[in-house]
């Protein structure tokens, strides 16, 4: 994992410092609230329906357990004893008081973690595939061209102040983990004819109220321009992306009003001039990052045995563990999706056992999924059942990764000042009604994604099933949308038809897999069997 | 009736205009009337409250309830955890929050 | 005019008039030119030579693209006085002097002192945006 150096760890006081200047300058009535808010953005703070919400960063979904384990002293010492893990893979807090923000930033500082740029209209936090340095598909590790990103997004002078938020993932695998092509820039490492390593650039998607699928920009991009070709995709974006409508202010919108071919072209022609400017770091830099991400010591004689007689313990390796590139060793999730509960949510006690689990078991690592999900990523098989020992003491247990009990959804208006109907009711009620094991088995992999809004921040959009709150005349309502999906085949969902309420998109759903299970051909999932057949048949069973 | 609500500038705390000051208990807040947007400019600047907007709202039998659900989660939710609301140990929270 | 509060040159401070970005070709004695955030800073580059000072506008601190602006003609080397005018914000002026600015006047006057502790808030950088002279924290860390 990377380790700050004395660099990195000065410009994260600063900022500290930066903060806590900012904040006194405001309690003083120096600043008011509209020259303060877009400072307390940078640094993660919103102000939200209940109180002020503050986003941390989790870099590339990595952390170690000292980080973990702050986490969770936050949420009790700051706030009320829990954390929301987000889609964009940090953590949000809920009851943050201002007067403590420049103190919890010192805090998180000292186990080199941050806030900043977690909101407002700049580079944001850069997500990456949470399997990264353990899946047994990726070409590389994608974290260390992740870390060269984020210093480079650091407080670039030039892109503080961007039309609208940016956000940038990077992937190394085939099996596309994190939605990457519906990011503003998506990066996926790929290995050329000559063997060499390179990124393949596309730009221009994202989800909110005009999803789009980021298009291909460039093929291959050397290693040694990597940050030079950032840049110009930058500039071109800061220059000419639209500033009158800020619905209409993201990369997708300029892309899209340009076409691809002419935002590629632009950008060709700033890359050749800033190719002149000496303002790529030099390859070395990128070795010091990557001796950071080295494979931890694997036992290389441990055993690929795994004892399945407990039935629930079977479940749950059948449903939450994924295949490891080092023999005899698995990366296992731990949903925080239990039955019924609030997808993300995880109390103080929780998030310190996930950290001492990652620490005596996952090589100190853990990572946070897109999916609200946490990941262990390097345990030996052989501690596996005592590891889902502890987790099954704490709630932590639940066997349904991919399920339809494994539901995306944003905080809505229990907690969103933007939305327009609540998400998490309705996610807990699909939860239980869906709760029994079999039956979730029998329908294998469904994802389903709930939004609050139009803005999609729980990826309605991508979502097998994606649920949309809306409001009809001051009453919640609820808008089924079906088809998404956000891996190698990202697609978009569609508007099946009218809305629902609360308990009528439940039943939809269910009528939905009731369709699915009837017309299943073979090894399918809800996903296959709805494109071949389309969307009629669920129509006619839903609206009869 | 209209009443007034905002936040608190150093805790974030949601809060009501009562007529002469601020409360967390929405059940205190005060008919505005028309005087709304000369209280919002006039407490914003002394740096105590921030975001503050005026909304519709009513006298019920539970008390006083904005007339939108989003102010009345703002007041008495967040319905997902009732521990979390200000009338924590109430066990009908879950009928008055909405 | 608004007054430069905030000067980082030992020549004398310009003057002239700033003309307008679409008005300055025709103008062939004009030396001093204002760009608008909407203007394509690069139809100045033909004229480099006889600028000797651009204002960059700022309507709102919120609207970014002045910055790229300012980068854009210190990277073709001009090298007169490059002024940022309108809505600054304290805490952006140690971007903006990134960027390569070295005036500013903004339009209600700064704090001093919280303003001069924003120009040397970052003691290292981690970009090299090369129109400043700074060497990026890579650079530091790899010195050649
Ligand atoms: C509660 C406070 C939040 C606010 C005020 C908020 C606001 C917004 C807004 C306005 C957009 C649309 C941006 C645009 O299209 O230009 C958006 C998009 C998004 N947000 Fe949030 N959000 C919040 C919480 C979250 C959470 C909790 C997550 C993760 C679960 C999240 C993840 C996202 C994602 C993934 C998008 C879509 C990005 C895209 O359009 O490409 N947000 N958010
Ligand atoms: S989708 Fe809408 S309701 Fe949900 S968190 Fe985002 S802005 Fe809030």
């Amino acid at each position: 994992m990377y380790k700050y150096d004395e660099y990195d760890q000065q410009m994260v006081d600063t900022r500290v410092a930066e903060f806590r200047d900012q904040v006194r300058r405001r309690l003083a009535g120096d600043l008011t609230e509209d020259q303060f808010k877009p400072l307390r953005l940078q640094n993660g703070l919103y102000l939200q329906l209940h109180a002020y919400m503050l986003r941390v960063a989790v870099p590339y979904g990595t952390l170690n357990s000292a980080q973990m384990t702050l986490l969770g002293d936050i949420a009790d010492k700051y706030d009320r004893g829990y954390g929301h893990f987000t889609t964009r893979q940090n953590i949000q807090y809920n009851w943050i008081k201002l007067e403590d923000t420049p103190d919890i930033l010192a805090e998180l500082a000292k186990v080199e973690m941050h806030a900043i740029q977690t909101s407002g209209n700049c580079i944001r936090n850069i997500s990456s595939d949470q399997y990264a340095g353990a899946a047994a598909d990726e070409i590389v590790d994608p974290r260390p061209y992740a870390e060269l990103l984020r210093q480079w997004s650091s407080f670039h002078p030039e892109f503080l102040v961007l039309p609208r938020k940016f956000k940038i993932a990077v992937i190394a695998s085939e099996t596309d983990r994190a939605a990457m092509r519906l990011h503003d820039i998506g990066i996926k490492m790929v290995k050329n004819d000559a063997g060499e390593i390179g990124a393949r650039f596309y730009a221009g998607g994202g989800m909110g109220r005009t999803p789009m699928i980021a298009p291909l920009i460039r093929e291959f991009v050397p290693l040694d321009q990597l940050i030079t070709f950032s840049e110009a995709c930058l500039r071109v974006y800061n220059r000419y992306g639209r500033r009158d409508n800020k619905y209409k202010a993201r990369i997708k919108i300029l892309v899209h009003e340009l076409g691809r071919d002419e935002y590629v072209r632009q950008v060709e022609e700033e890359f050749a001039h800033l190719l002149t400017q000496p303002i790529e770091p030099p390859l070395a830099e990128l070795e010091r990052i990557k001796a950071h991400f080295v494979d931890p010591g694997f036992d290389a004689n441990a055993s690929d045995d795994l004892d399945l007689t407990d039935p629930d313990f079977r479940l749950w390796v059948e449903r939450n563990t994924h295949a490891h590139k080092q023999a005899g060793y698995v990366i296992a999730t731990v949903s925080l999706k239990p039955v019924g509960g609030i997808p993300g949510d995880a109390t103080a006690d929780q998030i310190r056992l996930m950290a001492k689990l990652a620490k005596d078991y996952s090589f100190d690592e853990l990572r946070v999924t897109h999916a609200q999900n946490i990941v262990f990523p390097h345990v030996r098989k052989a501690d596996l059942y005592t590891v889902w020992q502890a987790l099954d003491e704490a709630g932590l247990s639940t066997a349904n990764l991919d399920t339809v009990g494994d539901i995306i959804a944003c905080p809505g208006l229990d907690y969103c000042s933007l939305a327009n109907a609540r998400s998490i009711p309705v996610a807990q009620k699909i939860s239980e009604r869906f709760g029994s094991a079999q039956r979730q088995a029998e329908i294998g992999e469904l994802k389903l994604k709930i939004s609050g809004c139009i803005n999609a921040c729980g990826h309605h959009h991508a979502g097998h099933i994606g649920i949309l709150g809306v409001d009809k005349k001051g009453l919640e309502n609820y808008q089924l949308l079906f088809g998404g999906s956000e891996g190698a085949d990202t697609s978009l969902a569609k508007i099946i038809g009218p809305g629902f309420t609360e308990d009528g998109v439940v039943d939809a759903i269910e009528k939905a897999t009731e369709v699915y299970l009837a017309n299943k051909q073979g090894e399918e999932r809800f996903l296959d069997t709805y494109r071949r057949i389309g969307m009629d048949p669920f129509k006619e069973a839903i609206y009869g | 009736m209209k009443i007034l609500t905002g936040n608190d500038l150093k805790t974030g705390a949601v809060i009501w205009w009562t007529g002469v000051g601020w409360s967390l208990d929405v059940n205190e807040s005060a008919d505005v009337g028309e005087h709304g947007a000369a209280l919002v400019a006039r407490e914003e600047g002394a740096q105590h409250v921030v975001a503050a907007y005026v909304v519709d709202g009513g006298k019920t039998a539970e008390g006083i309830r904005p007339a939108h659900i989003k102010e009345r989660i703002r007041a008495l939710g967040p319905t997902v955890r009732l521990d979390l609301t200000p009338k924590a140990s109430d066990p009908a929270a879950a009928d008055w929050v909405i | 005019m608004v007054d430069v509060q905030f000067r980082f040159r030992d020549d004398e401070t310009v003057n002239d008039p700033a003309v307008t970005v679409d008005s300055f070709s025709e103008q062939s004695n004009a030396t001093a030119v204002r760009i608008e955030p909407g203007d394509d800073a690069r139809d100045l580059l033909p004229y480099l030579d006889r600028l000797s000072l651009v204002e960059v506008s700022f309507p709102a601190w919120t609207d970014g693209r002045g910055y790229s602006s300012a980068r854009i003609l210190r990277e073709a080397g001009y090298r007169g006085e490059m002024r940022a005018v309108g809505d600054l914000v304290i805490d952006m002026l140690h971007h903006l002097r990134r960027c390569g600015f070295d005036a500013f006047a903004p339009e209600k006057a700064l704090n001093e002192e919280d303003a001069q502790s924003a120009f040397d808030r970052w003691e290292n950088v981690y970009q090299a945006t090369v129109v400043d002279g700074r060497p990026a924290i890579w650079a530091k860390r790899h010195p050649a």
